[in-house]
């Protein structure tokens, strides 16, 4: 739920609820009399996945991609400065774009200012949740977040099964009316049951748009389009003659297996990050952190040039340094010196990610070992890596071993 | 997020491989060589953990029959199944992280490098990191 405006969020699910509670409290009370039960069984069911993919398509990341660290920032500001470096006199703004060639077809990428970074192709920065997301479809305010490649097949669902649940009511609805009527007139029938009125004025109004989307959004799937590139006639004939779609399978069907059932990568974003409070009190215990000598294996953290700086100069250089998560919440603090300790809120799936990391510096500390811990093991998966002992300065390695354990991280839930 | 990932240039040179689109919006990271890396260690070593770690990302974005049926599966489970079990996504990145881990611990530590799994970069960059003297001790 990225938006900051919810409300257009809140309208549509009482509307949806009202009218399929009003559709369950008269209508099928009548309908399931006279006509068969199953009439709310199966517009009991088309409820339950509207609602389900609503939620899904609300709540779930749409493929935000997390903001770039300073480092990355940094090198990619490096990068883009130097070519304009050698031109005196004329001012030519720095490159903010960059062209890649995708199977033919020339695309432009362009450099996010807020994010940092250069947009893969498809993607787009949403203004309304401040993010760059992945295979950028639209924001929709009604659903009350961005429709990226993440959540595109929930919102397609939804679209879909509320077209036909709007479809449903509405014809039962006709049909609890004409029943009635064909016992009295048609205005007593009215009269008799007003929810079925109501009901029939909010789906006949919403059938309009909300098929005509479905519609929609059914062309853009056999087509590998997103909104935002229909929108914009990125791949239309208008622009040039040989400009082609180049993410089209080729065909409807494998287009639509494409979009709907293929793999959806998991969430970047660290939701669960822990944020640090700001630079004056995190240098503190980065201070100690570097001044303490420890006895366990080195820390990756003092280096020669912070050795030689004097200890007030250090201090406004780790304020200067702080590392912004991919979430975006800037983390002042320094890495613990033994490896064991974790961050606060390990524990968590995401999590075990950063931890891992942590132990393979730990295992900096015991490389002198690496030949005495390794054994063989023939039922090895990854591929081994090179035996060449001159190539590391006369140890020889020994190939990576399956069953071999260092240090996992406690949130680990990997198996070697 | 305090750890060891998060080393901060003043105290490592960090060279960052970008993605590489030229077959399309997967995940692949481009193989070219950094010029900041010569001499610390070998062009073939260095891509082929580049490319086994591609092929990794290519196998999890592949339209398969499994990821098919994954996807039917979880739909009709109104997508509940999705809290019992990995995704065949999440099980490569998973993979890859392991190869990671292990090629740090066997190869480029020694040589005084450290490769940062690209998940944790938000899948944006292959970070490479150059550990200074005293980190390498």
């Amino acid at each position: 739920m990225m938006a900051r405006q919810t409300g257009i969020f809140y309208l549509t699910c009482t509307l949806i609820i009202v009218t399929s509670g009003l559709f369950f409290g008269f209508d099928c009370v009548y309908l399931a009399q006279h006509v068969t039960p199953a009439i709310p069984a199966i517009g009991g069911a088309l409820f339950i996945f509207v609602m389900a993919t609503l939620f899904r398509t609300s709540f779930s990341d749409p493929g935000v991609i997390p903001r770039a660290s300073l480092d990355e920032a940094a090198e990619l500001e490096r990068q883009m400065e130097v070519p304009n470096a050698g031109s005196p006199g004329t001012y030519r703004p720095p490159p903010r774009t960059k062209e890649v060639v995708i199977k033919g077809q020339v695309v432009k990428l362009k450099y996010c200012f807020t994010c940092k970074l250069f947009r893969p192709p498809r993607a787009s920065h949403c203004s309304l949740c401040d993010n760059c997301v992945d295979r950028f479809d639209h924001h929709c305010p009604w659903v009350g977040n961005c429709v990226g490649k993440r959540n595109y097949r929930y919102f397609y669902l939804f679209i879909l099964s509320l077209s036909v649940h709007c479809i449903y009511i509405f014809a039962c609805v006709l049909t609890n009316l004409i029943l009635r009527a064909q016992q009295d007139n048609f205005l007593t029938a009215m009269k008799e049951s007003p929810a079925s009125v109501i009901e029939a004025i909010v789906c006949f109004f919403s059938v309009w748009s909300i098929v005509g989307l479905a519609g929609f959004h059914s062309y853009l799937v056999a087509s590998e389009l997103t909104t935002n590139e229909d929108i914009k006639g990125s791949f239309t004939a208008r622009r040039g003659a040989d400009s082609f779609n180049p993410y089209s399978k080729g065909s409807i069907f494998k287009n639509c297996s494409q979009v709907l059932c293929g793999p959806v990568p998991p969430s970047l974003l660290d939701r669960r990050g822990y944020v640090v409070p700001d630079s004056s009190q995190a240098h503190h215990t980065g201070n100690m952190g570097t001044n303490t000598a420890p006895d366990l294996p080195p820390p990756a953290v003092v280096t020669t040039a912070d050795e030689m700086l004097p200890a007030g100069e250090n201090v406004k250089k780790r304020e200067m340094i702080s590392y912004q998560t991919p979430d975006g919440t800037i983390n002042n603090k320094l890495p613990p010196l033994n490896g064991t300790s974790s961050p606060p809120t390990c524990g968590g799936r995401k999590n075990h990610i950063w931890d891992m990391t942590l132990n393979q510096l730990n295992y900096m500390g015991r490389s002198n070992n690496h030949a005495a811990i390794h054994g063989t093991n023939p039922g090895s998966v990854y591929p081994q890596p090179y035996r060449h002992s001159d190539y590391l300065s006369g140890t020889s390695v020994l190939p990576a071993v399956k069953g071999n354990k260092s240090t996992m991280s406690r949130g680990c839930s990997t198996d070697f | 997020m305090d750890n060891m990932a998060r080393l901060s240039s003043s105290q490592c040179t960090k060279v960052f491989l970008q993605r590489d689109f030229t077959e399309g919006t997967g995940v692949r990271f481009q193989n070219k060589f950094p010029q900041e890396l010569e001499g610390k260690i070998d062009r073939a070593i260095l891509e082929r953990t580049i490319n086994t770690v591609n092929s990794i990302y290519l196998e999890a974005e592949s339209l398969s029959g499994r990821t098919y049926c994954e996807s039917c599966f979880a739909c009709m489970t109104a997508y509940i199944a999705y809290l019992c079990m990995d995704t065949h996504y999440e099980k490569c990145l998973k993979k890859v992280a392991r190869y990671i881990e292990e090629q740090n611990k066997t190869v480029f530590v020694q040589q005084g490098l450290m490769l940062v799994d690209p998940a944790e970069r938000g899948l944006r960059v292959f970070e490479i990191c150059i550990l200074t003297e005293q980190q390498n001790r």
